[in-house]
């Protein structure tokens, strides 16, 4: 994150590429142009900078009245409507997108990793990595032959919709299929943002404690599924997989919940004739689509040609 | 610290709002915060003093309005007050709720010169 205005911009990166959508410029830089004189003389900066306000007051000698305007509009409004737009790019082109959230290590790309490598003859499976730093995740996702973006955050906390737009620009052509969106292991910011998905997931990993869902209650509201992971751990761990359901369905009694162990592979069936499904459902849902088109564009010609 | 990215996306809508309306300097900006909502009071001001930073909104006052939770309750059938999420029903001590009101997040005005 740019320490200067707060943004993440500086510091994104896809596929190792800066995207630099439009010019990183600061209002303090502007000023400082004027003043011209900043780079030789670096303690000057602070006076001009209140001289620069001195001088406003004093230019307009009453200050008029302040004066309400009414806004009304959602902090969220901008992520939103890009999230719009990737829902209904993964609707066109059924895509059953999925965004994984869970703390750093709950087992994210493992399991994407043996679900890929279970369901890739049968369907396109196609991944964004979301870390902070390294190429490691898409990598592992490489190894088993499907594409994968890697996004870098920098020192950003979460996958926001416009990131995952501009990921999609470096996966080959989609017509069907799954697409993972791992975002950067947190369970608190990733919350806030939807980037386009049919449901979050949240991974809960047996190694983190029975209270996780009361502890860090916003992802488990935010999500449709959660997986209780490394369920292979349990005998060596405190952790009460009743209990923890439980608390889970108190801030979301609609959660679905599988526990899997990714690595010996308990549970995967269950969770891989899931992702089956939906994939069938995103596929009817967009040859429905393709269809009411076709049969509003055979209307339409019959209207010109009576 | 993902307040730092609402507070930007507030900056965004403050700075547009203020410029078609040729303001000079906003005084004041209030935001609507649901206590059920993704961002903490403290985290939001702090970051929109370090975004606002030598721009037209430096010094701003920032004014939050707390909107109380509220859920619908399955069991009961009716609007219950939900102060937290994960906390029962008041009347029934049930789960089956559906939140109505406390997520929100939103620029309700600014106050401009
Ligand atoms: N015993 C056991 N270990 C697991 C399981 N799933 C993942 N792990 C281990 O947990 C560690 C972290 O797994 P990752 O898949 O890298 O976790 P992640 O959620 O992708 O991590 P970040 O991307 O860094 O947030 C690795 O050492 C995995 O081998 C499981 O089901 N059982
Ligand atoms: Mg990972
Ligand atoms: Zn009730």
């Amino acid at each position: 994150m740019c320490s200067t205005c707060g943004c993440g911009e500086g510091n994104l990166h896809i596929d190792g590429v800066s995207p630099h959508e439009h010019p990183h410029t600061h209002q303090h830089d502007h000023e400082h142009e004027h003043d011209g004189c900043h780079h030789t003389h670096p303690h000057e900066h602070m006076h001009s900078h209140s001289h620069h306000h001195e001088h406003t007051r004093d230019s307009a000698h009453i200050d008029p009245a302040p004066r309400m305007v009414e806004v009304e509009r959602d902090l969220l409004e901008r992520n939103d409507a890009v999230a719009r737009e990737n829902r209904q790019w993964f609707r066109d082109h059924a895509l059953f997108a999925l965004n994984l959230v869970s703390s750093p290590g709950a087992g994210k790309t493992t399991l994407l990793v043996h679900t890929i490598e279970a369901l890739k003859n049968e369907c396109q499976c196609v991944v964004i990595e979301g870390d902070q730093q390294t190429q490691n995740d898409a990598e592992r996702i490489r190894a088993t032959g499907i594409p994968a973006v890697q996004i870098n955050t920098g020192k950003g906390c979460h996958l926001d919709a416009r990131m995952v737009q501009q990921a999609m620009n470096n996966l080959p052509p989609l017509n069907q299929g799954l697409l993972f969106i791992e975002n950067v292991g947190n369970l608190v910011c990733p919350a806030a943002f939807d980037l386009g998905e049919a449901h979050k997931v949240v991974v809960l990993s047996v190694t983190e404690g029975t209270d996780k869902p009361q502890k860090y209650p916003d992802m488990f509201h935010e999500a449709n599924i959660m997986l209780i992971n490394k369920i292979d751990l349990l005998p060596y761990v405190d952790f009460d997989v009743e209990q923890a359901i439980a608390y889970a369905q108190q801030v979301n009694p609609n959660i679905k919940v599988i526990r899997i162990s990714a690595v010996i592979g308990d549970g995967m069936d269950e969770w891989l004739n899931w992702l089956k499904e939906n994939a069938n459902e995103a596929r009817k849902v967009r040859d429905d689509d393709v269809h009411a088109l076709r049969r509003r564009i055979a209307e339409l010609e019959a209207r010109l040609n009576p | 610290m993902h307040e730092m990215s609402l507070a930007k996306s507030m900056y965004e809508i403050i700075e547009e709002t203020a410029r078609k309306n040729n303001a000079k300097q906003v005084k004041s900006v209030q935001v609507e915060l649901g206590v059920l909502s993704h961002a903490e009071p403290d985290a939001l001001t702090f970051a929109f003093e370090v975004v606002t930073h030598g721009t037209i909104a430096e010094g701003a006052r920032f004014d939050i309005i707390r909107l109380s939770g509220k859920a619908w309750c399955m069991v009961c059938a009716r609007t219950v007050p939900l102060p937290k999420l994960g906390a029962p029903c008041p009347d029934c001590n049930g789960y089956q709720l559906a939140v109505t009101q406390g997520d929100e997040m939103r620029i309700a005005s600014i106050e401009i010169i």
